[in-house]
């Protein structure tokens, strides 16, 4: 579905992507790892497409399709949805009015999932303003119900959740990427980037991948990869040097 | 006078869209009274709520001696050179409402002034919430599109008894050739409310006005703006409030946008009295380089006031446009979904109709942005 060849990505004069290569296919949820600071949001700012990521070389190929020039809006029509970290506060567009613009305007099934990630009474608010960190998560979460996005990538979703809400959120995300369905039918894949894991209690994660410094050092299951950072730090995958 | 609107259908049907968009029912299905006045022309005074009156001014001197008093009172005639133009009048028009005491009227009354083909339109307008009472009014203002030019000059005096409440909403549709300059001013009685909304957001050479509010004990004035300046546009807006009586209040807001041309916002709340609060909001976005300049003035004069303000000019963020697109929408549908948002200022305390009418006046410009 995604495939990135030596990607490398400057914001302003600075580059932060040294040359990544990715490949996820149909059906794979994949989880990117790192220290704070190491690319794994730019990665995903410059799948998105997004104007203050610029791409110095290599590309992104979606479904064969080139994307690397491509606008924002088209590569979201192809079917590539993002949950932000800290989405912008638009002052005055109603939450509820943006979905209904992402649904082309067909409200359809918009108040069953706004009361499906306990939002129904976020729909007449302004987008953002005022949203706690958890109400911020599942009113993305909320967006990308109604936009459908084939490839789902997730930038931090569990951050700034409560306990409570986290499994809502997990078991969205993971509806998301037909993690209901059997493997063998499921077509939906996803990016996600996690410093905790909690995610993978609820999202059976394909392939992990750990980033440092603009560089993805290390691949491998998931959990284990997990356990690594967990007991000896990223220090470990430095050390590792597996790529 | 006369209560026939036939020549209001003898005008093309383009003009007639031009007064619609400013609130005019013809159907009269949501207003419970009208008033139309082409140039210094009466066309229609009618009434069909009980215990409110429409009256053209002429008339409504006549009938009662006690509107001498509320006659330039409230807006003195030697405020300007504009002012005394329209006190020089001999025949004054414009209107007269009057909500008498206790009325509650659900649909608002409709004012409707047109310039068509004199170079000067003078309207004097009265409207008068008694004591308990509630008064909804809405004036559209508009010329014929094709006038080369012309000047508006009207003047508003608000009453607003003790526990009434007046709302006003004007909606402008002018052309790039006319000049405007409504003097208006409100007189708010002990727990009255006066609510004022202007949306102006097509072309007009020039719009001057600075309304005031002066405000009772436990008074409430809020003013809403909402206006685009196009290539051309200079429109110099303001609001004032006196904050006179122990425990009132004033809200004034603005939402300015400039496509070229000019908004200079001024905003002005005095506290003079203990108990009193007051705040100053305008927004401007610049979309094409033009002039947003907003002057707030608080005026605090004893340590029970607190006033406050804040403004802020810009443009539309580069993330808020990319956001919107990562969920499927072109940049072109970004941006005016940020502007229509940007522009919807919800009016607390106005019937829905009156809400309905001022979005409908700001979605029609939509595809203007």
């Amino acid at each position: 579905m995604l495939k990135i060849e030596n990607l490398k990505v400057r914001i302003g004069d600075r580059e932060v992507l040294h040359g990544i290569d990715l490949q996820i296919n149909d059906g794979e949820t994949h989880v990117l790892m790192g220290p704070n600071g190491s690319g794994k949001s730019t990665l995903l700012m410059t799948i998105m497409g997004f104007g203050n990521y610029q791409v110095t070389e290599g590309r992104i190929l979606y479904n064969g399709k080139d994307i690397t020039s491509m606008p924002i809006d088209e590569r979201a029509k192809l079917g590539i949805g993002m949950l932000f970290q800290r989405p912008p506060t638009i002052s005055g567009l109603k939450l509820g009015k943006l979905l209904s613009a992402v649904a082309g305007g067909k409200t359809g099934d918009i108040p069953g999932y706004a009361r499906s990630m306990n939002m129904e009474g976020f729909l007449e608010r302004d987008i953002n303003k005022g949203f706690s960190g958890g109400e911020i998560k599942r009113s993305e979460v909320l967006q990308l119900m109604v936009q459908r996005p084939d490839f789902v990538m997730a930038d931090e979703p569990e951050s700034g959740v409560d306990l409570e809400n986290i499994s809502l959120m997990g078991n969205s995300i993971a509806r998301l990427l037909q993690k209901d369905m059997h493997i063998v039918n499921r077509q939906k894949s996803g990016l996600i980037i996690t410093h905790t894991g909690y995610i993978l209690n609820y999202i059976e994660a394909d392939f992990g991948h750990v980033m440092i410094d603009g560089m993805i050092r290390c691949h491998g299951n998931p959990r284990e990869i997990l356990n690594v950072i967990k007991e000896k730090g990223y220090k470990e995958c430095l050390a590792c040097q597996q790529i | 006078m006369p209560a026939d609107m036939n020549e209001f259908y003898t005008l093309p049907e383009t003009e007639q869209e031009r007064l619609t968009q400013t609130g005019l029912d013809v159907s009269m299905e949501n207003r419970c009274g009208s008033f139309f006045q082409m140039d210094q022309k009466i066309l229609q005074t009618t009434c069909s709520a009980q215990g409110v009156e429409v009256l053209a001014i002429e008339d409504a001197l006549e009938k009662y001696d006690w509107m001498a008093d509320r006659y330039w009172n409230a807006v003195k005639r030697d405020k300007d050179k504009y002012t005394k133009f329209v006190a020089k009048q001999e025949h004054p028009k414009g209107v007269v409402v009057i909500a008498h005491k206790g009325t509650r009227a659900v649909f608002p009354v409709q004012a409707c002034l047109y310039l068509s083909a004199e170079p000067v339109q003078t309207v004097h307008n009265i409207m008068i919430a008694e004591e308990g009472a509630e008064l909804h009014v809405i004036s559209g203002c508009a010329s014929a599109s094709g006038a080369k030019r012309g000047s508006h000059l009207g003047i508003t005096e608000f009453y607003v008894g003790k526990n009434a409440r007046l709302t006003s909403t004007m909606i402008h549709n002018w052309n790039p050739h006319i000049s405007v300059y409504p003097r208006s001013a409100a007189i708010v009685e002990e727990n009255g409310v006066f609510i004022s909304n202007y949306v102006c957001m097509h072309p007009v050479a020039r719009v001057q006005m600075n309304p005031e509010a002066i405000l009772a004990e436990n008074a409430t004035a809020r003013f809403s703006s909402i206006v685009i300046a196009h290539e051309g546009s200079h429109l110099d807006l303001g609001s004032r409030a006196v904050l006179q009586g122990k425990g009132s209040s004033a809200e004034l807001v603005t939402r300015a946008i400039t496509k070229g041309g000019t908004v200079i916002s001024r905003g002005y709340i005095a506290g003079v009295t203990d108990e009193t609060r007051g705040h100053i909001e305008c927004r401007g976005l610049i979309l094409t380089d033009g002039t947003i300049h907003a002057i707030p003035e608080i005026d605090g004069r004893v340590t029970g006031t607190e006033l406050s303000h804040e403004a802020a000019v810009g443009k539309i963020a580069r993330d808020e446009i990319e956001y919107l697109m990562s969920r499927g929408l072109s940049e072109e549908e970004a941006t005016a979904t940020i502007i229509r948002g940007f522009l919807d200022v919800k009016i607390e305390g106005l019937p829905p109709v009156l809400q309905k009418q001022i979005d409908a006046a700001i979605d029609a410009s939509e595809a203007g942005y």
